[in-house]
């Protein structure tokens, strides 16, 4: 079949550099991947064009680009389903400088991975042969530890794209292979140091939940959920003392009490009753609330039934089920 | 057409406007509410960080209380939906599903497994119909320029949200708009985050998010932004003055609640529809309807 394709191109040496769109039919099997096309338009259409790949079976992690807006492997997506009026839109991955056409630079997801120090750290005394862990605490790591470093989580980071510094979906993902790893931290498994430096600005508490990446990732890593459990981890491990984590247990406060959210009570608990500045700041908020009638009820009342809800917070928090 | 109904929390708390207005677009399209007051939070994502079991089981709680009623529930937070459809995905499992059980069975309560939570958005695709919709439509909002901003929680992850079994959902909004009659302003900030979840955590991330799409509607013309998320609502209206100070430019982008959109082309007050409550004012587009602004 003929598959139309616009791709956005670049070339670093022109005489003024900059992205520009291309359309192509490149014919492909009918069951032809995206790839297979973007191989047959270098191939049979222009030499110059560029992109990187290796494997074709998504295993190696070096062809993701953007396909219609999202991130992908184009060796893992077929071409027929992508057609949107006939057309597949493809870009390079986002998030990264491009060097030419689809090849982008990936020197800033490799510094964050390294940032993470992406080895064991064990702390307890070294054990006389190897460091043994049991199946049951190795199973769950079997999808993360899947990940092969395509960048598509990286691309379609929401945060990233507002903000470099975030350590960004796969290196927050990457290092909870390591902090939920049993083998990792003191003799009970807890990474205390990694969660501490985890737990700081452009950490684990800047994912903004968008789940792009759990959506972009093509061997099921779901890196924001990864992102969460480590929010839980160290929340257990007794770092209490971020927005992050205030927000978390003033949330879960007051579902638990009353059965819903206490909108009004939630930001002040969030950056902390006694941080006078930030409250200060949310002031012209909160009288722009009031004048336009969106203020939150003052009086929180309790749901019916309420009571049943607490009785679930005991159940399902209380030590037996952790 | 009758179903239960889940407001969520925002919906009566930060963006007052919303409730009002959701019900008497469903009275007028003939969608009957059956109020389940005991129902939780579904915990927004936020509970699950610190305990997703916990989270999961209060959304078991509520889907039992909808199998109990035998009604097919319907929210108007996307950020509900996708809270509900994810824990119901993950209550597929039997085992799990019984384990969660066990916490409910104190409260004389099951869940079965038939819960199939269900947005107004997509309600008014796949139950009540375009054509419904269509016929109740008095005051098109013709010239308006509407760019769709769905946010996260109704669009991903596509397998817990069933977009294979339902790809109509993909772009529900945008036929939401057309059928009352305004034009789409399609733009790529329209499945992106809002920032609201950072807001408290990153206020700088979170309002350079409010800033780079609303500044992206409006640059490509639009007259007003469409949500059917009210967490997105408050962060795009509420705190748009704040990321425009940010962004060191003027956007002034009124956000509209999907059923205050609805309600007004169907001929329903700006008053009614809680418009006086923004704060980006809705002036501008009310006159260009020729609706008149809100009192």
């Amino acid at each position: 079949m003929d598959v139309k394709l616009r791709v956005q191109r670049f070339d670093p040496e022109a005489a003024d550099p900059k992205p520009y769109w291309e359309d192509f039919t490149a014919a492909i099997e009918d069951n032809g991947t995206v790839l297979d096309a973007l191989i047959k338009i270098r191939e049979d259409t222009d030499g110059t064009f560029s992109l990187r790949c290796s494997c074709r079976s998504s295993i190696c992690g070096s062809c993701a680009v953007r396909i219609n807006g999202h991130a992908g492997l184009a060796c893992k997506t077929q071409a027929k389903d992508m057609l949107v009026d006939g057309v597949i839109t493809i870009e390079p991955a986002g998030n990264m400088p491009v060097i030419k056409d689809l090849v982008v630079n990936f020197d800033g997801f490799w510094d964050k991975i390294m940032q993470v120090e992406p080895y064991l750290k064990p702390e307890g005394p070294e054990p006389e042969a190897e460091y043994i862990a049991s199946n049951e605490a190795m199973l769950h790591l079997s999808d993360v530890t899947s990940c092969i470093m395509c960048g598509s989580c990286f691309s379609d980071c929401t945060v990233l794209e507002v903000d470099p510094s975030f350590l960004g979906p796969a290196a927050l993902a990457k290092a909870y292979r390591f902090t939920a790893d049993p083998r990792d931290g003191d003799e009970n498994g807890v990474s205390k140091d990694r969660l501490e430096e985890l737990n700081k600005p452009s950490g684990m508490w800047d994912c903004t939940r968008c789940m792009e990446c759990v959506q972009a990732c093509p061997k099921s890593v779901a890196p924001m959920d990864r992102i969460m459990a480590m929010r839980d981890q160290a929340l257990q491990a007794g770092f209490h003392n971020t927005n992050g984590a205030r927000h978390t247990e003033a949330f879960s406060d007051s579902v638990e009490h009353s059965g819903w959210l206490d909108e009004l009570r939630l930001v002040p608990k969030s950056v902390g009753m006694t941080n006078i500045t930030a409250l200060v700041g949310y002031a012209p908020i909160a009288i722009q609330a009031i004048t336009h009638g969106k203020m939150p009820p003052i009086i929180h009342k309790k749901l019916p039934q309420s009571k049943n809800i607490r009785k679930i917070f005991d159940k399902v928090e209380g030590p037996e089920q952790r | 057409m009758k179903y239960a109904f889940f407001p969520g929390c925002v919906s009566r708390g930060g963006c007052p406007e919303l409730y009002p207005a959701a019900k008497l677009i469903c009275e007028k399209l003939g969608i009957e509410l059956q109020e389940m007051p005991a129902a939780s939070c579904t915990g927004a994502g936020v509970l699950q960080e610190k305990n997703e079991l916990l989270g999961d089981t209060l959304n078991a709680r509520t889907f039992a209380m909808a199998e109990a009623l035998d009604l097919p529930i319907l929210t108007i937070c996307s950020t509900c939906q996708g809270v509900m459809s994810q824990a119901n995905h993950r209550l597929k499992n039997l085992e799990y599903r019984a384990k969660v059980n066990t916490f409910l069975a104190e409260e004389g309560l099951e869940y079965k497994g038939n819960a199939r939570p269900k947005h107004l958005l997509w309600v008014l695709i796949e139950d009540v119909g375009l054509d419904k919709l269509l016929s109740l439509v008095t005051r098109p909002l013709a010239g308006m320029r509407l760019a769709p901003f769905y946010g996260c929680y109704i669009v991903r992850p596509t397998e817990a949200l069933e977009f294979e079994d339902h790809p109509e959902r993909q772009d529900a909004l945008e036929k939401i708009i057309e059928t009352i009659g305004a034009t789409v302003v399609d733009f790529a900030g329209k499945t992106r985050c809002c920032g609201f979840p950072i807001l408290t955590i990153n206020e700088r991330n979170s309002m350079a998010m409010v800033g780079k799409h609303t500044s992206e509607a409006k640059d490509l013309g639009a007259d007003a932004m469409i949500t059917p998320c009210p967490l997105c609502h408050l962060n795009l209206d509420s705190f748009q003055p704040k990321a425009a100070a940010q962004a060191g430019r003027p956007i002034g982008l009124p956000i509209l609640h999907m059923p205050q959109a609805i309600g007004l082309a169907m001929g329903l007050s700006p008053d009614a529809m809680g418009l006086k409550r923004h704060i980006v004012s809705t002036k501008p587009l009310l006159t260009k309807i020729g609706a008149g602004a809100a009192s």
